[in-house]
């Protein structure tokens, strides 16, 4: 019986989550009707227990489950920046659950079932784990998604989440079937070796399986013009749940990308980079654009958040080392500001839900400086200010990008990070100068304003010891087998 | 006549375009759910053939989880529908636009 | 042999030809008035009394329905497995019971929560 062959250190993490599932559902199913505050001590519990795992597990797992999985400290790196918004917004969640009336245990075991979906996603080195990873984090975004049934635009968020998101499935699962037809293998140690014997890498199916799996992973990341789901649904979903949305899933899809495509990249240069190119700029362009006239503030995070995966694209595209710790980094980031900038934007908004508008924003500079300046600092982080960890993720990804040659990317890049100033700096712009007396004061919220305090340290944390994460960033990207 | 591995590919990829053209034509959401249905189906008859063509049972295994992956995804999106009707007494998907399509 | 079934070939051919031939020159000549009348489940010149939307099955048929299906298709995994039992190590045993504990976490999650009971 040789148990070597099944190592459970490799997959420790998503494991705990696993158990605390069914930890937090029966918590939540034995403690009463009204009572939910046992299922989210349980699943902060969960998170916390989960984080010291990975980090007592980090970078000792190697390859097992015959080649299946690998728990190096890529996926170790990924799992924390997962648990991170898992927390934060199990955290940061009742006090709006509460508020529409929608506070089901059920949120809890969800987020986690989503996390525990992205953590196979991260540790997966065979498309068929990848594949379920994906799916597991889908199902429960799904739901997720329509999380207030009784709000006609949360349920169409979801339905339209799910129609689309399994036609992307549909194609993805067809792209590995056709990679699987042409090596037959869904190892990824088998397709980046056989990309990088073939004389002609995509002759037979590897051409169209590729082209299939690309589609798949960029609709998961909303790159044009796989995105327009993403403003809808981040729109129509209950904006805890956009918060979440936004950050986790988007790393994982990286995360996803990066384990298939890295290795070949490095090896062989991408011949699909032309359409990366084209994908990257389109991106980039469109969501800044789209970004700019946006009423409501969660459609122009979303927009944001689209206008994101196109800089993160840079990073794919570079395939190198830099490249690729510069994403890790970048979302370690991105995932603080989005999560923080969602959070406060439900905390101000006082017309109800399903109305958000940036006119909530008015006054907030005088009324809770504090808040004020924790968006601000989203803000700036988002556009990339210098001494925020948003500016040195954008500073790795785009060296990465010039090094490898991409110089007219970059130069479009960076003319959209100037394009961008101008949504970002209008948030501010109403928070400290426009008068709107009308407005009730912001509830005060300590759990949720714990939250955002932490999302707004991260940024500045970061920012001030980037060198130091890079380098965790680099090995993690190293370890990857 | 032999069946080769190109008539299970041809099949497959004619069933995974019906599929496709099922999800971008129809308007009823249980139709398109079927579609896509479809196109996993399409999905699977490639992977069995392409096992058989490999001699290895990889392809087959997926097979098995893409069944069971189908299956949670028929479970929630009949939910999903099932509260919609609720809302709005139909499954016609132009009807719902109060977030644009 | 295989020239036996040469005239079947032909008449499922013709066959669906002719079909479609018809169809065609329906869908292409003929007029289409729709009117809510025809539009009705059962139509036979009386107007009917509910509107379909008032036929509805009690929903609690989908949600068995849908347990149905996750249950069912779960099984998918335990027939590979019961097949060549004889043959797999006690890691096979475990991680199949594993499998059955959850999906049991998942039935008794379901029961307690009513989903069973018909009201």
């Amino acid at each position: 019986m040789d148990l070597s062959r099944f190592n459970l250190i490799t997959i420790a993490t998503p494991l705990v989550l696993g158990a605390g599932v069914l930890l937090v559902m029966l918590v939540d199913l034995l403690s009463g009707r009204a009572n939910r505050r046992p299922a989210q001590l349980a699943a902060l519990a969960v998170v916390l227990a989960a984080a010291a795992v990975c980090l007592a597990t980090w970078n000792t797992g190697g390859v097992s489950f015959f080649g299946q999985v690998s728990g190096d400290g890529f996926a170790s790196f990924f799992n924390l920046i997962f648990l991170a918004v898992a927390f934060l917004v199990i955290l940061a969640g009742p006090a709006y659950l509460e508020r529409n009336a929608i506070h089901f245990g059920e949120y809890y075991s969800l987020v986690l079932v989503s996390v525990m979906g992205m953590a196979f996603m991260a540790a997966g080195t065979n498309l068929l784990v990848i594949f379920l990873g994906l799916e597991t984090m889908s199902l429960a975004l799904y739901v997720l998604a329509g999380f207030n049934p009784a709000r006609q635009s949360s349920n169409e968020a979801s339905l339209k989440y799910l129609l689309l998101g399994s036609f992307a499935t549909g194609f993805l699962v067809f792209g590995i079937a056709l990679v699987y037809g042409q090596i037959g293998s869904t190892d990824l140690a088998r397709f980046s070796a056989y990309l990088a014997g073939a004389g002609d890498p995509f002759a037979g199916y590897m051409g169209a399986g590729v082209a299939l799996l690309l589609i798949g992973l960029t609709f998961k990341m909303a790159v044009v013009p796989f995105h327009f789901w993403s403003p809808d649904v981040y729109d129509g979903a209950p904006t805890v749940v956009s918060a979440f949305m936004s950050a986790a899933p988007k790393a994982a899809a990286f995360a996803a990308a990066l384990r298939i495509f890295y290795a070949p990249a490095e090896s062989l240069g991408l011949p699909w980079e032309r359409i990366l190119w084209i994908l990257a700029a389109l991106t980039m362009t469109v969501g800044n654009l789209s970004a700019l006239n946006q009423a409501s503030i969660k459609r122009m995070l979303a927009y944001s958040s689209v206008a994101h995966a196109g800089y993160l694209l840079l990073g794919i595209l570079a395939g190198n080392e830099l490249g690729a710790a510069g994403i890790l980094f970048y979302l370690a980031s991105y995932v603080f500001m989005n999560v923080g900038a969602f959070t406060v934007a439900w905390m101000v908004n006082r017309r109800g839900e399903g109305r958000y508008d940036l006119g909530d924003f008015a006054q907030l500079g005088f009324r809770r400086p504090l808040l004020a300046a924790m968006m601000s600092v989203f803000m700036l982080g988002l556009i990339g200010i210098p001494p925020l960890a948003g500016f040195f993720g954008k500073l790795y990804v785009f060296t990465a990008a010039v090094q490898a040659g991409y110089v007219w990317l970059v130069v479009i890049a960076v003319l959209n990070s100037a394009v961008s100033v101008f949504y970002y700096l209008r948030v501010m712009v109403i928070m400290y100068m426009r008068e709107n007396e009308a407005l009730k004061d912001v509830d005060r919220i300590p759990a949720t304003f714990a939250a955002v305090a932490a999302c707004a340290l991260m940024v500045i944390l970061l920012g001030l010891i980037p060198g130091s994460v890079l380098d965790v960033a680099r090995a993690a990207v190293a370890s990857m087998p | 006549m032999i069946i080769s591995l190109n008539h299970y590919l041809v099949l497959a990829a004619l069933l995974f375009s019906i599929g496709v053209a099922g999800v971008l034509t129809r308007r009823n959401a249980i139709i398109i759910f079927a579609s896509i249905e479809l196109m996993m189906n399409a999905v699977n008859l490639a992977f069995v053939a392409f096992a058989r063509h490999w001699g290895d049972v990889g392809g087959q295994i997926f097979v098995f989880f893409i069944i069971a992956v189908a299956a949670a995804e028929v479970a929630v999106g009949l939910a999903i529908i099932v509260v919609l009707f609720r809302h709005r007494e139909t499954v016609n998907i132009d009807k719902v636009n109060l977030l644009k399509w | 042999m295989t020239e036996q079934f040469t005239p079947v070939v032909w008449m499922l051919l013709s066959a669906a030809l002719l079909t479609a031939g018809m169809m065609a020159v329906a869908i292409f000549l003929g007029p289409r008035k729709m009117n809510p009348v025809k539009a009705e489940p059962y139509e036979c010149g009386i107007k009917t009394e509910d509107p379909p939307l008032n036929m509805r099955h009690p929903i609690r048929f989908y949600v068995v329905a849908i347990l149905f299906i996750i249950f069912d298709v779960e099984i998918v995994f335990l027939y590979p497995w019961a097949v060549v039992f004889r043959q797999l190590s006690l890691v096979a045993f475990i991680s199949i019971a594993i499998f059955i504990g959850v999906l049991m976490a998942g039935l008794y999650y379901a029961v307690k929560k009513g989903v069973l009971e018909w009201r």
